[in-house]
């Protein structure tokens, strides 16, 4: 038996998806699982579409997450979350900052941007846990604690306890920037509430 | 689960392909490593740079590159070369001479091919240099194994005294793994250089001598790839179908196939072509999982042994396992798995300029301007093909807007008799492979008016430093190529070369508009960096008065990604043309205030931001 935990996150690069996703795998590789990482991102860091894909487990071979395999979907922008959730195991959970990122194609009238990504992914059959993590990081006083809000937000919906996550968080910026320690834990604690604010609303609706 | 896992040694990393290779080198002892960043290569160098014991530099290219690795293998010491897969081709003049010298220090050379292609203009297979070559070829699947393969591959190379090939792809460069380490062990200089014109002086007579030495070095190599432990079978119990697999496609296979038996190829040129034979007895079908070309199946067909290969697999891209277990479930007759399919398709997001970009300004007035003929190169400048710009007509590889410019000049026909040549090229491209091409257009006397793009860095890669930086790869001062006075040196006249501002658009527009019309060459260069590097300085961002937006659409044009459009509204203007208005807003929170879309709005609706009023962000 070789459990293995699939966590694909996506976004647009400059958004610190792959960030996200080492904090992530540091956080399982402390807990001695076998860990791997892989991002199709190759010109990313020009606004282009990042997915990240992290295994961990006792063993891991190949490290692509293929359709259908994802345990978790974690979209740090919203037509992001309808473009990968086919990835998901059927019924599977989107953890997805409602945030809207329009790239020029869509500027130019090339392209539209879907009217209703969140519904579009519900009628697939999968779940969604909705928030507005820039507004949430920017209520913070910062805009890049959008990163670490969408940690919070995955916290609890890992294999292993959410403050094993926020130790792996805090300890990278203990290292490089110990001022911003307690606004990350404020950030990765709002994301918390956030999300479990988002799964309730996904209950009663 | 978490308790029942082993505790973590201090010593194991989560290190990527390209971090485990720079680890290995510097315990290997190597004393002197270069290269020119290419993606999915870059990193290997960046980590070899902080390392205080080995000389790294960026070279000017790739066969310089290899040469200062060359160079200091020959003097005893340890060396490593880095390139991308176009960069070997490059390089290969010096490989294939290389190979008849040997070395007397350990030399490897890591090849990164991009595999599927996220961020290069071709898909090459880089194993066929080790046939080419005749040298051996080291494959790892992981990022422990290139770490471990990278050791082997400097004692086998001093064995062997030869350069060892270690080929890796994308899949492997940037994945992240688990890797012990160790230590730094130095490296004895084996005496130093030593003077041999018979090995050293590769003249017809002195190589002719060398070439029967290269096939008893290969028998050499093909025995110990036979015994070799990085060439293995992993077992399994459903022998219908044994794999032979190599680099990532082996992890892919394990992934799809848990039961099946695979012979793990590591050392995978010269091929071990008896241990696979013995293999193939044991399984009923062989399939060859290789990516990319079909190398190793011929070897096998050639050796008669029958094998399924490039039959049932694809040519190109990556072989996952979305590729591998349809196929193997065709070739057994068994019903093809359920994949989940993408939802209807999302727009694209195509990789763009970035926010107040120099190149903008470029591309914004290149697409006002009528009847030109535009080759391009490589790096992020080759975006000017795209929308909305579309103002770049061909790329081909490094320099290449050059002679392709001086081609499209000399070559034309009646139909493009009116055309103007232009040629875009960036500093580090021009200084890679551009400045030949310059020297046979004036040479030649071509008609070509070039735009050199000085954005001081390389940008594309992540902004590493160049000649035209003033930096060496450790940020030290370096000496600053002057490109006018180059220019002026390759024979430019003195007053066709140009120094231009791209934030000043009416200059850069008269700028070019006059230069297209002299027949003879001129060279433009805009001056502004990279605004990814710590050059650029940001400016007072700017916003628009909505009510002052008439819908023009000339700021769109300029296609700076922190321009959205709010509205758009069809109006029949009263010639009776309908035109679409596009009225728009500027994300302040991402503008650095070049400035560029200012100079295009005729209503004047684009002024600094309030710093007063809070910015407002993305639509949520």
């Amino acid at each position: 038996m070789n459990a293995v935990t699939n966590i694909l996150v996506v976004g647009i690069g400059g958004q610190g998806v792959m960030t996200a996703t080492e904090i992530l795998a540091e956080a399982a590789l402390a807990l001695g699982y076998d860990v791997k990482k892989t991002e199709v991102a190759g010109m990313a860091q020009r606004g282009g579409v990042v997915s990240s894909h992290l295994r961990f487990g006792l063993k891991v071979l190949s490290p692509q997450i293929m359709p259908g395999q994802a345990d978790l979907l974690v979209a740090f922008e919203a037509a992001e979350g309808l473009r990968w959730c086919h990835y998901l195991k059927p019924g599977g959970l989107v953890l997805m900052n409602t945030a809207q990122i329009v790239p020029p194609v869509v500027d130019l009238g090339l392209y539209d941007y879907p009217a209703d990504p969140l519904s579009e992914i519900r009628a697939r059959g999968y779940q969604v846990h909705a928030f507005d993590a820039q507004r949430i990081a920017l209520e913070l006083g910062d805009v890049r604690l959008a990163n670490t809000v969408m940690l919070g937000a995955m916290a609890d919906h890992l294999p292993f306890p959410a403050e094993v996550l926020e130790e792996a968080v805090l300890k990278r910026f203990k290292a490089r920037k110990p001022q911003m320690v307690e606004l990350n834990r404020q950030a990765f604690m709002a994301g918390r509430a956030a999300e479990k604010a988002a799964q309730h609303e996904e209950v009663s609706a | 689960m978490a308790s029942v896992m082993p505790v973590q040694s201090p010593a194991r990393l989560l290190l990527s392909g390209n971090e485990a290779v720079a680890r290995a080198v510097w315990e290997s002892g190597c004393k002197v490593a270069a290269a020119y960043p290419g993606t999915p290569s870059t990193e290997m160098l960046e980590v070899i740079a902080t390392y205080p014991e080995i000389y790294a530099e960026w070279s000017v290219n790739e066969k310089v590159a290899l040469e200062v690795a060359i160079g200091a293998a020959f003097a005893g010491s340890r060396a490593f070369c880095a390139m991308k897969h176009v960069g070997m081709n490059v390089a290969s003049d010096a490989l294939m001479t290389l190979t008849l010298t040997g070395v007397i220090g350990g030399l490897v050379i890591a090849i990164a091919d991009d595999v599927g292609l996220s961020s290069s203009q071709n898909e090459q297979d880089s194993r066929f240099w080790g046939r080419f070559a005749h040298l051996p070829v080291l494959e790892p699947s992981d990022s422990q194994e290139a770490f471990e393969m990278t050791k082997f591959a400097y004692e086998l190379s001093e064995r062997h005294q030869a350069p060892v090939i270690l080929r890796m792809t994308t899949r492997i460069n940037h994945v992240k793994g688990l890797v012990t380490v160790g230590e730094r062990i130095e490296h004895p200089n084996h005496g130093g250089f030593r003077k041999d014109p018979s090995r050293w002086v590769m003249t017809p007579a002195g190589a002719s001598k060398r070439i029967p030495l290269l096939f008893e070095r290969d028998a050499a190599l093909q025995a110990e790839a036979e015994s070799s432990a990085l060439n293995f079978v992993s077992p399994g119990s459903d022998r219908r179908v044994g794999f032979i697999a190599s680099g990532a496609a082996y992890m892919h296979v394990r992934e799809s196939f848990p039961d099946a038996p695979v012979f793990k190829l590591g050392f995978s040129h010269p091929p071990p072509i008896e241990k696979i034979r013995a293999f193939a007895h044991s399984v009923d079908k062989l399939v060859v999982v290789e990516e990319v070309e079909p190398l190793l199946e011929k070897e096998l067909k050639a050796a008669g042994i029958p094998c399924h290969g490039k039959d049932i697999l694809p040519r190109q891209g990556e072989l996952a396992p979305n590729v591998l277990k349809p196929a193997i479930a065709k070739l057994l007759g068994e019903p093809a798995m359920e994949m989940p399919t993408a939802p209807a398709p999302v727009f694209p997001r195509p990789p763009t300029m970035c926010v107040a970009c120099p190149h903008l300004g470029v591309y914004y007035t290149l697409s006002q301007i009528k009847n030109l003929t535009i080759s391009g190169d490589i790096g992020c400048y080759t975006l000017g093909a795209g929308q909305p710009w579309n103002a770049l007509d061909t790329t081909i590889s490094m320099g290449a807007s050059m002679g392709i410019a001086l081609g499209l000049d000399k070559g034309r026909g009646e139909a493009d008799r009116d055309k103007r040549i232009v040629a875009v090229i960036g500093d580090s491209t021009f200084l890679h492979m551009g400045m030949q091409g310059l020297l046979d257009i004036v040479y030649n006397r071509g008609n070509v008016t070039v735009l050199l793009l000085d954005n001081r860095a390389v940008g594309m890669t992540g902004g590493q430093p160049d000649p035209g930086s003033g930096r060496d790869i450790h940020g030290q001062e370096a000496p600053r190529v002057d490109f006018a006075k180059l220019v002026e040196a390759l024979g430019v006249k003195k007053e066709r070369i140009h120094v231009v501002d791209p934030y000043q658009l009416p200059v850069l527009f008269k700028t070019i508009r006059e230069e297209i019309k002299i027949p003879e060459v001129s060279v433009i260069i805009t001056n502004q960096p990279c605004v990814l590097i710590d050059d650029y300085k940001k400016q007072k961002p700017y916003a628009v008065i909505d009510e002052k937006c008439t819908g023009c659409g000339n700021c769109v044009e300029v296609g700076c990604p922190a321009i959205h459009v709010t509205r758009r509204e069809k109006v029949v203007k009263p010639s009776g043309k309908e035109v679409e208005l596009q009225f728009v807003r500027i994300e302040t929170a991402v503008c650095t205030g070049c400035g560029l879309c200012v100079q295009p709005c005729a209503p004047e609706a684009i002024v600094h931001a309030d710093p007063a009023k809070p910015i407002r962000l993305v639509k949520s």
